[in-house]
């Protein structure tokens, strides 16, 4: 028993970090996010370069073939730099639920596509997970959707869309139009999508819905796991360099403190989303409840340490220049995504029998 | 990643479970009809004193941090009480086994673990608490002889003890760190006073205890005179280990639950009620938290960090379960002692008080905010104060 990264899983690590280093740095995500970008595929080909699309996809079907473990480590070095990518909908959440409920020929035709980069899918499942606002909810009848479906991940320049209708059931859909959301948070996003008669197919599988959410909150907690790394490196080397009252202010036990109750938040939640990871494959009847607290613990450090990180940095902090708000409000994007920790609490209580 | 269990180790699940179960009739409720006895049957099975020399009355295995997590487990889950685990055997022992002299070690450790020999830890002083090596009790050359004088805080089991390892003040000039020696003497030395100190909870968990030109031979010095502050620094490094234990915490979360499906108010069940359910399930993520860290401390040596977390972070967790039992009893939370109506013999109650003690002592949470920041993050130390 080992409860550490295998050696390929600390290669995989370090390789995507570099890559994204190269592909991903400040001024990239800054462009993206202030010039309105929908897509930046000149970072998704460079990644495709590397797998990543197809990290999660069997390789019959020309993907890696790996497991969640992996996808979460990819989620986390894309937080570490607020990568702009359709990371969540294409290469994690697109290809499971066709692995689980596609037809021979659906995967046939759509996992080689998404494994290479050549397509990619937008994801559209927020209402029977998070609760439908305004009026949203999708409804599937003899082959055809109806409705409108809010918060849909990575649907701008899709080719294929994955929705979830009312009752739970996913189904594979025609791209339709994908009307921007504007979100705190401009590294990804988010759409509107409004289905009249739009032809889709059904996936059948009773638990897909389930098991998407579980790899999605997974992946969001990852996700916030990296953004919350990299704001703390940021906040410590910034007190090493500061200097007020003729010392570093990073010698102020006010302000290592700081420092040091945001590592001592972050350790012990890179250990719980780990072991969410490696349930969903390994564990699978832990995997729902693991996921919950993933992503619920995670939204709680992640207000904690976005805020205290910014904190540390001074006035600097909040400016524009800096850059550092667009990893705060990337954790508060996913706090947010998919159902808020409350919500995420109360159906970690009834996977225990403590709710009903 | 492989959280799955080798052949070795799940035929070794199987004998713990095996003897915990043909050794049922030994003890109850977590606790042994005879306390000596079961630690002399836990070594020589080996779950107690596991790793330590059969030549000082172990059991002589190698180490195997997974086979130690087994035991652990098994025993908590079968609510079967561990070995003796007082300060001499969990912290005497180790500094022994790592500088002691082979007669110190013959001569105390069998013993010790034997649970023959009780011993209290003389560290603290009413001037030395987080800047420990300040401390004062002297200990002045007198021929083959040191006369300590001076005094000592926060003692635990000083009034039942027959020993004390103790830190006392050998060369005045040295610089502070360099001055100090670990020595070893019994309690019935004439010259010491042990009084009570009764904390918050009503018990006395601790003592003062007062030297007055206290006799004790310069041999029974360990580990070098005036070394005796890196002698310390092995021993603390073993206390900190012990005062974040993850299993502990998981242990009473459990019975939180328990606690939280059984009480009602106003015929409505604690757990029914959504703000408590809401709370309970932020603990039970802290908790699911610091059990995969320990898991992950144990066998990933890249962990160093989330290592130094556990003494802060598990303490605090302990505390605030024992808080949300508290609010959860609502008006019954505040019995205590006695009476008819008091839950868990006013555990909760006490847990949420000695627990804070507990985030004090062993290195406050905020000399462990110092480690995590200085060591563990590389930041800058606080500028000594200018000499007065």
């Amino acid at each position: 028993m080992r409860f550490a990264l295998s050696e390929d899983q600390g290669l995989l690590q370090d390789s995507l970090n570099k890559a994204l280093a190269q592909l991903s740095p400040l001024d990239r995500v800054r462009r993206f996010a202030d010039g309105g970008e929908m897509t930046a595929p000149d970072i998704w080909a460079g990644l495709s370069d590397a797998g990543l699309p197809g990290l999660l996809v069997p390789e019959e079907f020309g993907g890696l073939g790996l497991g969640l473990l992996e996808a979460a480590l990819a989620a986390e070095a894309l937080g570490k730099v607020v990568a702009p990518t359709p990371f969540l909908g294409s290469a994690v959440l697109a290809p499971l639920a066709l692995t689980l409920g596609g037809s021979v020929e659906q995967k046939a035709e759509w996992l080689p596509k998404l494994a290479s980069g050549e397509a990619t899918a937008g994801v559209a499942i927020s209402e029977p997970i998070a609760g439908a606002r305004e009026g949203a909810g999708v409804t599937a009848k003899d082959g055809k959707l109806t409705g409108k479906a809010l918060f849909a991940l990575d649907a701008p320049g899709a080719d294929l869309l994955i929705v979830a209708d009312r009752a739970g059931g996913l189904h594979l859909a025609e791209p339709v139009e994908a009307v921007p959301m504007t979100s705190i948070d401009a590294t990804r996003r988010l759409s509107e999508l409004t289905f009249k008669d739009t032809p889709a197919e059904a996936l059948s599988s009773n638990q897909a819905l389930e098991r998407l959410r579980d790899a999605a909150w997974t992946m969001i907690a990852a996700d916030t796991l990296g953004a919350c790394q990299t704001m703390l490196e940021k906040a410590v080397d910034y007190a090493k360099e500061r200097k007020q009252f003729g010392r570093t202010i990073g010698s102020f036990q006010a302000v290592k403190h700081l420092c040091a109750e945001m590592a001592a938040e972050l350790e012990p939640a890179r250990a719980l989303v780990w072991y969410a990871a490696y349930a969903f494959d390994h564990a699978p009847d832990e995997a729902p409840l693991m996921a919950a607290h993933a992503k619920a613990h995670t939204s709680e450090i992640g207000r904690f340490i976005a805020r205290t990180a910014t904190e540390v940095h001074g006035g600097i902090g909040m400016t524009d220049l800096l850059g550092l708000h667009y990893w705060f409000k990337r954790i508060g994007q996913n706090r947010q995504i998919l159902g808020g920790p409350e919500r995420v609490r109360e159906t970690a209580a009834r996977l225990q029998g403590l709710a009903a | 990643m492989d959280l799955t269990l080798t052949p070795e180790l799940a035929t070794f699940r199987d004998e713990v479970r095996a003897f915990l179960d043909a050794h049922k009739d030994e003890y109850a409720d977590g606790v042994p009809k005879d306390m000596r006895a079961w630690q002399k049957t836990l070594i020589a099975n080996g779950y107690a004193a596991r790793t330590i020399p059969k030549a000082y009355g172990g059991f002589g295995a190698a180490p195997d941090i997974l086979k130690s997590r087994i035991i652990a487990e098994e025993f908590i889950a079968a609510n079967a009480p561990r070995g003796m685990a007082g300060q001499g055997i969990s912290m005497l022992v180790p500094t022994l086994l790592e500088v002691g002299s082979e007669e110190q070690k013959t001569r105390w450790i069998p013993p010790t673990l034997a649970g023959e020999i009780l011993w209290c830890q003389g560290y603290s002083e009413p001037g030395a608490g987080s800047d420990l090596a300040n401390l004062q009790t002297k200990a002045v050359e007198d021929g083959e002889d040191f006369l300590i004088s001076g005094q000592k805080i926060w003692t635990s089991t000083a009034m039942q003890a027959q020993m004390m390892f103790c830190l006392v003040r050998t060369e005045p000039d040295a610089p502070k760190h360099e001055g100090i020696s670990y020595i070893l003497f019994p309690m019935s030395t004439p010259g010491i006073e042990v009084r009570p100190l009764k904390t918050m909870t009503g018990v006395a968990e601790f003592n003062e205890v007062f030297f007055t030109d206290v006799r004790v031979p310069k041999s029974a010095v360990v580990g070098g005179r005036g070394r005796g502050w890196f002698v310390a620094n092995a021993t603390l490094k073993h206390e900190r280990g012990m005062l974040g234990d993850p299993n502990a915490t998981e242990a009473r979360l459990k019975a939180l639950i328990e606690l939280m499906k059984s009480e009602t108010v106003d015929g409505q069940r604690v757990i029914d009620n959504p703000v408590f359910r809401d709370r309970l399930m932020q603990l039970q993520a802290r908790v699911l938290s610091m059990k995969f860290n320990g898991l992950r401390t144990a066998t990933d040596d890249t962990a160093g960090l989330a290592r130094m977390v556990v003494k802060l972070q598990g303490c605090e967790l302990n505390h605030q379960v024992a808080a949300l039992a508290i609010d959860a009893l609502g008006e019954l939370g505040i019995l205590y002692h006695d009476g008819p109506y008091l839950r868990a013999k006013g555990n909760w109650q006490r847990n949420y008080m000695f627990d804070l003690g507990l985030i004090i002592g062993g290195g406050t949470a905020q000399i462990q905010k110092n480690i995590i920041s200085e060591r563990g993050l590389g930041m800058p130390r606080e500028p000594k104060a200018a000499p007065q």
